[in-house]
């Protein structure tokens, strides 16, 4: 089935009958009793990996299964922020992959994901965030990933609400900037994977939660239980986020995984006044202005495993005195709404895009608090791994068995939320 | 905010304790002798449970100790709260509101 291709002329076109000819972007699937691979979980990640699946590895009787509605999880609620700049050799290649990916996403879905490079800023705090900060900035140029200091008044250049007085508690002593850092529009990920997955032929099914994952004698995947019927299958991708462990545990798989709530918090929309997103790990804030208007202000984790979507108001608290007091003229903004996200941790903050000790069972998770930024690489070598049934180059270090073996891939320092 | 019921002072916010992590975890033992698996197990995989779950809560900024509770991670209404040592309450009772 060919799509209405996105473009100015016919935005025009159909604009002259009021925008009533266009298609519907993806169908309304029902469930077939047999696919060649299952994916379990329709954020960006999954529907990524779907859409690859079809695209570079001719797997086209596939489906996604959604228990909710496509981009209703993570996909939706996580704060836009897209970078690179990790500390370790294994990481700066995954997420920088994932970085080129979104430089053409646009193009290549032809939907506009809205990705805008604006540049990432992370703020130093103290002469150790100094150290550690500068580590991050020579680490990244020699991995090829852009990445460079600025001293408190090139900072204020670069993002003018900036106060860089010496005056308040956690003053800004400096900055590492990732220009090819920025954001995205997170829905538009979601659709425009699944408008492209569903054009090559993927079934997209909401409403539809996996409840047993069934094993034959050999104790391979044969197929899986679902709210709407049975559905036979010889590959299972789960790619589900705080929901990870529940479905590992249907096939009796241990996972190294906590979930935990992450809250997120807009303001009412207001003129545009800030270019980039800035982030500071030490006070942990992290703020960036939608095309809306809102101010995007990123919140921490709740201390204790939770699947509500919700957390303590104290946590969004904390964020914004931090916000406050970096950016003063922001302190009469008043916040529109806050929400939260159930996310998959793993004990070195670095996901698992893995084979399972299963056959046939494939898992992408352990992102995190910082799993936006990486949906195309992620997606793309998930697709790459279930085709092949073995790790692409890239993600190969990215196992289960990499905490038996200790070769943890450890970014707590570097990964979106300080730890 | 969660209001946490301490066995020894009652209940408090939650800004006066620190989270633990999941209970009953035991420590393999003699270190030697345990294999690579056992340390995995005991070292990163844990049950992550939807529902009741058994996890440890320090009362930090209180009365500073240890001790256990049974909360549904579906609701985050505590269930069972009981000292460092004593068993998990069996079949816990319904969560309550």
């Amino acid at each position: 089935m060919s799509k209405q291709s996105f473009s100015a002329f016919s935005l025009f076109w159909r604009g002259l009958s009021r925008h009533r000819s266009w298609q519907e972007q993806w169908r309304k699937a029902n469930p077939k009793p047999q696919y060649d691979a299952i994916i379990v979980g329709g954020g960006g990640h999954g529907l990524g990996a779907a859409y690859y699946l079809a695209k570079e590895h001719g797997l086209t009787n596939i489906a996604v299964l959604e228990k909710g509605w496509i981009g209703g999880g993570n996909t939706g609620r996580n704060t836009t922020i897209i970078r690179s700049n990790y500390l370790f050799n294994e990481s700066a290649a995954l997420y920088d992959h994932s970085l080129k990916m979104w430089e053409s996403l646009s193009q290549v879905l032809n939907y506009n994901v809205m990705f805008s490079p604006r540049g990432v800023m992370m703020l130093a705090h103290t002469i150790h965030d100094i150290q550690v900060i500068k580590r991050h900035v020579h680490a990244n140029r020699c991995n090829g990933v852009d990445n460079e200091w600025l001293e408190p008044e090139q900072a204020k250049a670069f993002c003018p609400p900036l106060n860089i007085e010496s005056n308040i508690r956690y003053p800004v002593l400096g900055a590492a900037l990732q220009r090819r850092g920025g954001t995205a529009r997170h829905d538009a990920v979601a659709w425009g994977y699944a408008r492209a997955a569903d054009e090559l032929g993927v079934d997209i099914i909401e409403n539809c939660e996996v409840t047993a994952i069934h094993r034959d004698a050999t104790g391979a995947v044969e197929g899986v239980e679902t709210t709407r019927g049975p559905i036979r299958t010889r590959k299972v991708g789960v790619s589900a986020a705080g929901h990870t462990s529940v479905l590992m545990q249907m096939a009796g798989v241990r996972v190294p995984l906590e979930s935990y709530p992450l809250q997120a918090l807009v303001s009412e929309p207001v003129k545009p006044d800030f270019p980039c997103v800035v982030m500071s790990n030490t006070i942990h804030a992290y703020i960036s202005q939608s095309d809306k208007g809102e101010m995007v202000i990123g919140a921490g984790t709740d201390a204790y495993n939770s699947y509500t979507q919700r957390g303590a108001l104290h946590i969004n608290n904390h964020t914004l005195d931090a916000i406050c007091e970096l950016f003063p003229a922001y302190r009469r903004l008043r916040m529109l709404r806050n929400w939260g996200g159930i996310v998959d941790v793993t004990p070195d903050r670095s996901p698992i895009i893995a084979k399972t000790p299963v056959a046939g069972l494939y898992v992408n998770c352990g992102w995190g608090t910082g799993g936006f930024k990486a949906t195309p690489g992620s997606a793309h070598l998930f697709a790459w791994t279930i085709a092949h049934d073995e790790p692409h180059p890239i993600n190969a270090p990215f196992t289960i068995e990499r905490f038996r073996d200790g070769f943890l891939i450890d970014e707590a320092a570097a990964a979106a939320v300080a730890h | 905010m969660l209001l946490i019921p301490c066995p020894y002072c009652g209940e408090r916010p939650e800004i006066e304790f620190t989270h633990g992590g999941e209970a009953h975890l035991v420590r393999p033992a003699p270190p030697a002798a345990v294999d690579e698996q056992t340390w995995t197990q005991f070292l990163y995989m844990r049950s992550n449970k939807k529902g009741p779950y058994a996890e440890r809560w320090r009362h930090a900024r209180g009365c500073g100790r240890f001790f256990n509770a049974v909360r549904d991670t579906t609701t985050d209404h505590f269930i069972a709260v009981y000292k460092s040592g004593e068993p998990q309450p069996v079949a816990p009772v319904k969560s309550s509101p």
